[in-house]
């Protein structure tokens, strides 16, 4: 819970986060040394210069240190963790569900741990939804679809085999899907930074919810008519809300934008840890306001209620959380400082 | 790391280049630091190394940077031959492999591509930067006073006679709009109007506020790019800005202590 400067308690449920295992003993070639490289450069480049880790730290972090960031140090009162395999470039994959739902075990009612699966391994990933379904009973899961696989460099939300998958999300109960839309790796000359097939899935699947992490930064304009046509995507606010450190007056046209076309009630924060930690990103955003000049360009504020909406409200609802009583819950049991 | 130029040869070379933009920023490649060497051999072969922020980069645009960079060396009339590398990137030996040798882009990434074709990324972002260049004068021409129908109404005659001595970014940005306006044929003669979309049309002062708008969009998405280009490159390149003269955290995490010694920033 974040407590504001007068005193008010905000409900934080952080809709993006990652624990993973980027050491080099994971590593499995040079895409994996220099894929969590980049996370470390985006790390270094965003953070306020208190808050930087060591190389080695943020390769491999431990159960102690993302609890501690996270819910001691940091204001979130749940978080999600998003699978990201990348069985190509890590031995051991680099976010894995099973890691993260040990390491989720030991603090009931702190965090959802998302799924994951790649539409490409055909009859493979419908068993894999099952099985997730069954042993953790997923409610949402990450989608990567410019993942390498074998020869394939990448895949479309719209393809056949995802379709199937989507179909049989639907039928379980796996209402969430976290799309990843933002930095892409490897865009060839097919657009990778596309939305589009956002637009597809949304209309075909109306009972899921799309959740478009990065808000599809850097096609925000494509992204916003989308969620503006569409009643169920959402943004995560993901690499966008560090901009507020290092450039404000930018994050202030992005929120504008999203305020603009999305409106309020659609819009999720995500801290991307380990790449970000929340602390910081939550404080400076409840200190933000819009400058004058772009509030009025596009005649949309950034009040108080907006941002505890945008900072848990609006992903409490789609995770179907009660948060009076989820803080009722966690006021019994408080946030225990790690032995270390 | 800034690259040495050293002698007439090279510092010929490097002032052709400055006319190779990365296609997704609209900015020079040697402004933003991409070029690691570039070595003149028996008075006329020219060797580069470039760079780009992560490994990651986009193939597509790395070949785009490569080609150019090809090109550019090979227009000067006591150039031979050129080679140009790419480096640390994940798709270095094919983008290399294309740009020297015969092959082309398709040819090279047959098989990732879907067919589609590079000439269509080009233009495609040959009109965002002409969109983000016409958004800067835009919106300097209003913050000096001028009305939309002025504005709008400027022909090509009225805009090169125009004083701005009250308005440094629009003075600034005034050459590079009408450089690439007249390289895409957007305007030629001076009666032409100089305030027109991609497609030609001419903008109406009605129009000029959502006009507005919709250039912002645009100039948002390639910042977003341009800011964590700018941003990864400096901690790839591990140029560090140590105004304090004294090393902070960043610099004891990075390994540059003992700092090295004091460089002006690139660009």
């Amino acid at each position: 819970m974040y407590k504001t400067p007068d005193g008010k308690e905000v409900f934080v449920l952080d809709c993006h986060t990652h624990f993973w295992d980027g050491s080099p003993a994971n590593q499995a070639n040079v895409h994996g040394k220099q894929f969590v490289e980049c996370f470390y450069a985006y790390h270094t480049n965003l953070s306020p210069k208190e808050e930087l880790w060591e190389k080695s730290r943020f390769e491999k972090y431990s159960e102690d240190d993302i609890y501690r960031d996270l819910f001691v140090n940091g204001p979130d009162d749940m978080a999600i963790i998003q699978t990201t395999v990348l069985k190509d470039f890590y031995k051991n994959g680099f976010g894995c569900i099973e890691r993260s739902t040990q390491m989720a075990k030991r603090h009931p009612g702190r965090f959802i741990v998302n799924g994951s699966f790649d539409p490409r391994d055909g009859e493979k990933a419908l068993e894999y939804i099952h099985y997730m379904k069954e042993t953790y009973d997923i409610q949402g899961v990450k989608m990567y679809t410019a993942e390498w696989n074998g020869a394939s460099k990448g895949w479309k939300l719209t393809d056949p085999d995802a379709y199937r998958c989507f179909e049989l999300c639907e039928k379980l109960g796996i209402k969430n899907i976290h799309v990843h839309k933002g930095p892409t790796i490897i865009p060839l000359s097919k657009d990778a930074f596309s939305v589009e097939d956002v637009d597809g899935a949304a209309t075909d699947f109306q009972n899921l919810n799309w959740i478009v992490e990065h808000c599809g930064l850097p096609r925000l304009d494509d992204f916003c008519w989308i969620a503006t046509q569409e009643t169920n995507v959402y943004g995560g606010l993901a690499v966008a809300l560090p901009f507020i450190h290092t450039r404000p007056r930018y994050f202030a046209e992005v929120i504008a934008e999203l305020l603009f076309w999305i409106g309020p009630d659609k819009i999720l924060f995500g801290s991307d840890y380990a790449i970000w930690t929340p602390k910081w990103l939550v404080e400076k955003f409840w200190n933000f306001q819009l400058p004058e000049d772009i509030a009025a360009e596009r005649g949309v504020q950034l009040t108080d209620e907006i941002k505890e909406k945008i900072l848990g409200l609006n992903a409490a609802r789609l995770y179907g959380i009660d948060v009076a009583a989820k803080r009722a819950e966690l006021a019994q049991s408080p946030v225990r400082i790690a032995a270390e | 790391m800034a690259v040495q130029i050293r002698g007439a040869l090279a510092r010929d070379v490097w002032r052709r280049l400055s006319a190779v933009t990365d296609p997704e920023l609209d900015e020079p490649i040697t402004d933003m630091g991409f070029v690691e060497r570039l070595d003149i051999v028996a008075g006329s072969e020219v060797e580069i190394d470039f760079r780009l922020p992560t490994y990651w980069c986009s193939p597509n645009f790395a070949f785009l940077m490569a080609d150019g960079i090809r090109r550019a060396a090979l227009s000067l009339p006591w150039v031979q031959r050129a080679t140009v590398r790419l480096q640390d990137h994940c798709f270095a030996d094919q983008v290399n492999e294309g740009v020297n040798g015969a092959r082309n882009f398709e040819a090279v990434f047959a098989d990732l591509t879907d067919g589609s074709n590079l000439s269509e990324v080009r233009e495609k972002f040959r009109e965002k930067a002409f969109q983000r260049r016409q958004e800067a004068v835009l919106l300097a021409l209003k913050a000096v006073g001028m009305t939309p129908a002025r504005i709008t109404a400027m022909t090509l005659q009225d805009y090169d006679t125009l004083g701005l001595i009250r308005a440094p970014e629009a003075a600034a940005q005034k050459p590079r709009y009408r450089e690439i306006l007249i390289e895409e044929g957007l305007a030629c003669l001076p009666e032409d109007p100089v305030f027109v979309t991609w497609q030609g049309e001419r903008i109406v002062a009605e129009g000029l506020a959502d006009h507005l708008a919709s250039l912002r969009s645009v100039r948002i998405n390639m910042e977003f790019n341009g800011a964590l280009c700018r941003g990864l490159q400096a901690s790839r390149y591990k140029e560090v800005d140590l105004s304090s003269g004294e090393p902070e955290l960043i610099d004891f995490i990075l390994g540059r202590v003992p700092p090295a010694p004091h460089r002006a920033p690139q660009g």
